[in-house]
């Protein structure tokens, strides 16, 4: 009985208003209402369309070759001496990390909507390159916004998009990074909005992207689940994912929600340290507000001006969380905790010689949370951590922060 | 009757079109705004659009951007933005001043506090770009409660049924986006203006103010001839950058600005004739 009334409270979110309980909803200027009522319908549409999804699975298995490995980390398990950690492999992915999952279902989202221009923000550049391959792929005409700051720490990843063919524009304003990149992508939107389709890399933005975003994601989940079934014969007892914006912590996360035993931890980029206010832990710091299109939590100051924010991963340099996250907040299902830029920095050096698999240092600040947790757990318990993207593309910061230059 | 309503009205009985010019409070520093505000009014302006300076100003081009970029820079919060419509107040108490800016600043404040500050301080209306009709019930009723109007967007991609919804929550008058784009692009096509304009008076009595794209007097005077008010904001804000740039003075600035808006409002008023 009350599983059923917390199975709908999952199923029932968001609401018809794009609502996570408070969270979510559509805080954008009136221009763009009606393309996000279009949008909404032409996705609520195809969602129930057995042709659009049989077209998306092709995709995810033959292009993104899905499904992804459920790894068993043994010798870091050993290690840490505590739980058994398996690692779900986004890595493995076409294009190196989670974010394809979500622009393949967009971009066929925009191909039926008949829009030939496709715009995207990025912050390490994962989904700016996701976006740019597969524009490529379906021949759409491709721009990217990227902070100037982003520009200079991705340098790869730029030049993988622009092999790509897309046009990288960088962007000045503010603080540079992803969420001026954000306000950028926005504004071309709204001047272009009759034949772009803005594809939003993240559970953020107004609705109905948190929703479709998650949507896109939860084949993450679902195999994960199915996957430990099969691996183990058993769920995991927790789950651990990092979290800027949240889109594949959600997709981890979501398909899991009603299994009460099972314990989930986003984590958040700890930068510097919470006590230095030079982080990006809105959900462990911040305070609700709006930005970009939805009420979630948020870095803000105490006039209501976004702050900046720091982490050494340029994925989880960002000052707001997707509003659903904001909701399993508050609600208590999920646990909100932190990782600093040392503690990934530790765990990305720790897996890459332990287990010969080099993480994104998005990702090991999960991996860094994993290891704490694990250690406090014993040998019959098990952990799933996101490994949502690989470490090619940090590897001029790591070296840098090693004092070596190419 | 408010004092936006008021305006209108006697605008209406002589014929003219109320010019609203757009500065960012605080820009090109935070003593100069309420000077600019008075030379604003000397110099032609019917109600006074004070624009609050947020972080990430999404519907603003590149020259509005800048103009938030310095006024924060130099410490501009909503709090100051509100007592420099004080001071206004003080020896202007007939010239409407309403807020535009982003959900939130006012959402931090909080609604209530807001709207019995701005009350206080003679604010006459707020203007949320980023508030559409699906979000704003909560912040209506406390607007609401101190008589305060609440100004709405309406774009050229609003669907009949939108000007309907808009319609009915707005007050004061409503605010046509002449353009798909940013504050300041540069593509207004006047026809197109009219044909919408006139698609509003389907659904509302109120008086229809045009702004985003008119930064001169040819494009105020044509506005002018649909429309009850022209806004005038990128314009305004480029011509203090511009003299502050070539090493001129905060006072040469705003001089710069309402001598601008002195020679639209003479071209709006030659088109009356």
């Amino acid at each position: 009985m009350s599983s059923n009334t917390k199975q709908d409270v999952f199923a029932a979110v968001p609401d018809a208003q794009g609502r996570f309980g408070d969270y979510g909803g559509k805080f954008v200027s009136e221009t763009l209402m009606a393309a996000l009522a279009e949008l909404e319908a032409v996705y609520r549409e195809l969602s129930a369309d057995a042709e659009f999804q049989r077209e998306l699975d092709e995709d995810l298995t033959h292009y993104v070759g899905r499904p992804s490995p459920l790894y068993e980390a043994r010798r870091w398990s050993d290690k840490i001496g505590g739980a058994r950690i398996f690692l779900k492999r986004e890595d493995l992915n076409h294009t190196g990390a989670h974010k394809v999952n979500n622009t393949v279902g967009q971009a066929l989202l925009a191909r039926h909507m008949g829009k030939k221009r496709v715009i995207a923000e990025t912050g390490a550049g994962q989904h700016g390159v996701a976006t740019a391959t597969i524009a490529a792929r379906l021949g759409l005409e491709c721009h990217v916004f990227m902070g100037e700051e982003d520009i200079h720490r991705q340098a790869l990843n730029v030049y993988r998009m622009k092999l790509l063919g897309a046009n990288v524009i960088s962007v000045t304003s503010g603080s540079r990074t992803l969420k001026d990149a954000m306000n950028e992508a926005m504004r071309d939107w709204v001047t272009n909005v009759d034949d772009t389709f803005y594809i939003i890399g993240t559970v953020a933005g107004p609705h109905p992207y948190p929703m479709l975003v998650r949507d896109f994601q939860c084949v993450i989940g679902r195999e994960a689940r199915a996957q430990s079934l099969a691996q183990t014969g058993r769920l995991p007892d927790a789950l651990v994912a990092c979290v800027g914006g949240g889109s594949n912590a959600i997709g981890l996360f979501h398909p899991f929600l009603r299994d009460e035993a099972v314990a989930m931890y986003g984590v958040e980029a700890g930068g510097h340290g919470l006590a230095t206010n030079q982080h990006a832990a809105p959900l462990n710091a911040g305070t609700p507000g709006v930005l970009h299109g939805n009420l979630t939590y948020l870095m803000q100051d105490s006039d209501g001006q976004i702050m900046h924010t720091h982490s050494i991963s340029a994925g989880l340099d960002y000052p707001g969380v997707g509003p659903e996250h904001a909701w399993l907040k508050d609600i208590g299902r999920v646990n909100y905790v932190v990782a600093n830029d040392d503690e990934a920095l530790r765990a990305f050096h720790s897996l890459t010689r332990i287990e010969g698999i080099m993480p994104a240092l998005e990702s090991s600040h999960a991996l860094a949370y994993a290891e704490k947790l694990a250690a406090q757990m014993t040998p019959q318990q098990m952990i799933i951590v996101n490994l949502s993207g690989r470490g090619d593309k940090d590897i001029h910061t790591v070296a840098q922060l090693d004092g070596i230059e190419f | 009757m408010s004092r936006i309503a008021g305006r209108f009205q006697q605008l209406a009985e002589q014929r003219r079109t109320a010019l609203i010019p757009y500065v960012v409070a605080g820009d090109p520093g935070q003593a100069f705004t309420v000077p600019l505000m008075h030379q604003l009014v000397e110099n032609g302006a019917d109600i006074i659009e004070l624009g609050v300076p947020f972080s990430d100003p999404m519907a603003e081009g590149p020259v509005i951007q800048l103009g938030h970029e310095r006024a924060l820079a130099n410490g501009t919060t909503l709090l100051k933005v509100l007592e420099m419509v004080r001071e206004f107040r003080v020896s202007d108490s007939t010239t409407p001043v309403l807020l535009m800016g982003y959900a939130n600043p006012v959402m931090h404040m909080g609604y209530a506090r807001f709207a019995d500050a701005a009350a206080a301080v003679g604010l006459d209306a707020l203007l949320t770009v980023d508030i559409p009709p699906e979000e704003v019930d909560s912040i209506n009723r406390e607007l609401q409660r101190v008589g305060m109007d609440n100004i709405f967007l309406v774009a050229p991609t609003t669907p009949d049924e939108r000007i309907a919804r808009i319609a009915a929550r707005a007050s004061g008058f409503i605010y046509y986006v002449s353009l798909k784009g940013v504050t300041g692009a540069g593509h207004l096509d006047t026809v197109e203006v009219a044909a919408r304009v006139n698609a509003i008076r389907q659904h509302s009595n109120l008086p229809v103010a045009v702004g985003f794209g008119i930064k001169d007097a040819a494009s105020a005077r044509q506005v002018s001839q649909t429309a009850e008010g022209v806004v005038v904001g990128s314009a305004l804000v480029h011509a203090m950058a511009q003299v502050i740039e070539q090493g001129g003075t905060p006072d040469a600035a705003i001089a710069a600005a309402a001598g601008l808006l002195g020679q639209i409002r003479k071209g709006m008023d030659s088109a009356a004739s």
